[in-house]
């Protein structure tokens, strides 16, 4: 198993839609089969066409707030010496995350297909409520799906979907989670693809949703190497790129145009809590490639194929699959993936809040842990950039709880 | 040789009638419970088809996700479903038995083991909700070489060029998705409608028997009673899970249920 230089790694796939023959295809009913492949036609068209392009470079601007900053983080690189720590802070981007590019491709391409209607799956809150703010703006209605116990623990997401003017569907069955969120978002479309565009939140689902949603997240790394360039003249030889991996959209995001580099590719998975066995980190923890959400690759699952049960403190982590590209990118040693526990995260959360004017959410707070586990023990010519891909805003309630005071 | 499944259609097709194929879990809600169901309602029912469950089924609705979570809450195995399917065989050896479900099981387990298994314990046919044509033409040729009918499915989404590919590469039997929704959907498609696809997959080959599923219940199955087979799923989900709740013997109100069901077709 290979990756190819100079190929795009969304496009590396074999017929069947497979990347490296084991991970990703299209395992899905066969009513679905015509909208995913009208869907797959329509993007291969769209991502050609230079007009289109603009459109989007014209939103991701003017509306996404593109490029976001890269700062240093002059006191916690001081605080643990060693390597130089900066911050993507892709937080800065409206809306307050990554999901925001997804979300705004995804209701461009549903206008171009006519489709008046939008729905998507959601589960720290954030890949919905950037859904219903672009369906907003575009004019199309919009449906969440979203774990009855996810709605719990991210309220203020919550709260900023219903503002948005989306209807919120609370799932009910198995862990209420993001696993039967998307579950029930794709039964939706099954019943619905007549009149309904979907949108997958993540870099998972039948093969066309990993495509959209990477193609999306990758204005990260676009922008990113030309702010490299500005800061340090080229792209340092000896950078580590870390980010959180739960679907994996943003760590695609964050690593796609440095593929062909000599970037270091780490991914953090959800380790869950330090006293529990459960977990949300198939990659680290070696589970089995089975098939999920229409796409085969590593996932939490007894040895009979049923899914797994999870645990994580960050909802947006807290999913029993992976990407298949992250599995591909795993396979072929291009990335290393490692997990972080709830613990972790929250005393990273910590330490960067108190330090830094940022303040990372959960989800990257797995990221930020590994930062400052690897910083002492690297040279000071060696630069670590994590993705600060949300705030800890809306982890408030969650961080109270656990640490007795919020902090931002 | 003919196929069980084909000779349980060709019987229905001289009274002139179509085969009521009933669809239940296997394991809900026990594993005893289930093969009393299925011996029950073998009288009435021409071919059964017998679900694995899954615990992230992708295409079913509310009733299918509850007969599976009952299931699963109980423990079942894939080889509680074959030891199912084995002990019902011995008892009725000429009922055709469909297995159904998604994919991940079977690969879980290894297409040829799991094959093994099916033909050991009398599996007739199989049905993946989750491996689309043509994904899944290797699996069907095993299935083949196994003599177990694989059965593809066509929907309304499906278009001329692929049904026709479809069917020319179907075994005996082809399933057709009454409307755009999961199972247990409410028939929102006119029973006009769905004949008139019906007939574009028969016009295709004559001589494969086609049946319909999806939002077929007591209410509805009378008004598709020309195709040669229709199939009866959530409705019987739901009626254990509702004699479950009164606590009643659930096969004899299963068997109630499909008894009903048959005398609205013959």
């Amino acid at each position: 198993m290979k990756i190819k230089k100079g190929i795009q790694l969304i496009d590396q796939h074999d017929k069947n839609f497979m990347y490296g023959g084991k991970f990703g295809g299209n395992f899905i009913p066969e009513t679905l089969k015509k909208p995913i492949d009208d869907l797959t036609s329509l993007f291969a068209k769209l991502r050609k066409d230079k007009k289109f392009l603009k459109e989007r470079d014209s939103y991701f601007k003017s509306y996404i707030g593109v490029p976001t900053p890269l700062i240093k983080l002059e006191n916690l690189t001081n605080y643990l010496g060693g390597a130089q720590i900066y911050a993507k802070v892709v937080s800065e981007a409206n809306g307050g995350a990554h999901k925001i590019y997804n979300a705004t491709v995804h209701c461009l391409i549903a206008k171009k297909a006519g489709k008046k209607f939008i729905v998507g799956d959601t589960g720290a809150g954030y890949a919905g409520k950037m859904l219903s703010m672009a369906a907003k703006k575009f004019g199309l209605k919009c449906k969440i799906f979203m774990g009855a116990k996810d709605i719990k623990r991210q309220r203020p997401n919550v709260e900023a979907m219903k503002k948005n003017g989306a209807t919120i569907v609370p799932v009910l069955t198995g862990s209420q989670t993001l696993v039967d969120a998307v579950s029930e978002c794709m039964r939706y479309w099954v019943s619905n693809c007549d009149t309904t565009h979907m949108c997958v939140g993540s870099t998972v689902g039948p093969n066309i949703f990993i495509k959209i949603c990477a193609w999306s997240t990758a204005q990260i790394s676009r922008e990113l190497i030309i702010q490299l360039k500005e800061e340090f003249g080229e792209i340092p030889k000896k950078v580590k790129l870390l980010n959180c991996v739960g679907g994996g959209s943003s760590a695609m995001g964050f690593w796609n145009e440095f593929m062909d580099t000599d970037a270091e590719f780490v991914g953090i998975e959800a380790g869950g809590p330090k006293n529990s066995k459960l977990h949300a980190a198939p990659l680290t923890n070696g589970s089995k490639i089975g098939i999920l959400h229409g796409a085969a690759q590593y996932v939490v699952q007894d040895k009979e194929g049923q899914i797994g049960s999870t645990e994580s403190i960050s909802a947006g982590l807290d999913y029993p699959g992976i990407s298949p590209l992250h599995c591909f990118l795993k396979d072929t040693k291009r990335a290393r993936y490692t997990s972080a526990s709830d613990e972790d995260a929250l005393k990273a959360y910590q330490l960067v809040s108190k330090l830094e004017n940022i303040s990372p959410s959960l989800e990257p707070s797995h990221a930020f842990h590994e930062a400052i586990r690897l910083a002492p023990k690297l040279k000071s010519s060696e630069i670590i950039i994590v993705n600060s891909c949300g705030d800890s805003l809306k982890d408030k309630d969650i961080i109270q709880k656990k640490l007795g005071s919020y902090i931002r | 040789m003919k196929s069980k499944i084909n000779l349980a259609f060709e019987k229905c097709s001289e009274e002139k009638r179509p085969a009521l194929i009933t669809y239940t879990v296997a394991g809900d809600n026990t594993k005893t419970n289930s093969l009393k169901i299925l011996n029950a309602i073998s009288k009435h029912a021409d071919i059964l088809e017998l679900g694995f469950p899954h615990n992230t089924p992708i295409a079913d609705g509310g009733q299918i996700q509850g007969s599976s979570y009952r299931a699963l809450k109980n423990g079942i195995k894939l080889n509680d479903v074959f030891q199912i399917v084995n002990k019902f065989k011995k008892k009725n050896p000429n009922k055709p038995i469909i297995m159904m479900g998604y994919f991940n099981i079977i690969y879980q387990r290894g297409e040829n083991n799991f094959l093994k298994k099916c033909k050991e314990s009398g599996v007739d046919g199989i049905i993946v909700v989750d491996l689309p044509y043509p994904d899944n033409k290797n699996f069907a040729k095993k299935c083949k070489k196994k003599s177990i009918d694989f059965i593809q499915l066509l929907s309304p989404t499906t278009s001329k060029s692929r049904m026709k590919k479809i069917v020319r590469d179907s075994h005996g039997m082809v399933y057709y998705i009454s409307m755009l929704s999961t199972t247990g959907g409410k028939l929102k498609v006119s029973p006009k409608n769905i004949m008139k696809n019906y007939k574009k997959i028969k016009r295709i080959n004559r001589k494969k028997n086609v049946v319909i599923g999806f939002g077929i219940t007591d209410k509805t199955i009378n008004s598709l009673k020309k195709a040669d087979g229709l199939v009866v799923g959530s409705q019987l989900c739901k009626t254990i899970a509702n004699s479950l709740k009164k606590r009643l013997n659930t096969a004899k109100v299963v068997n109630k249920m499909v008894y009903n069901l048959k005398r609205k077709i013959v």
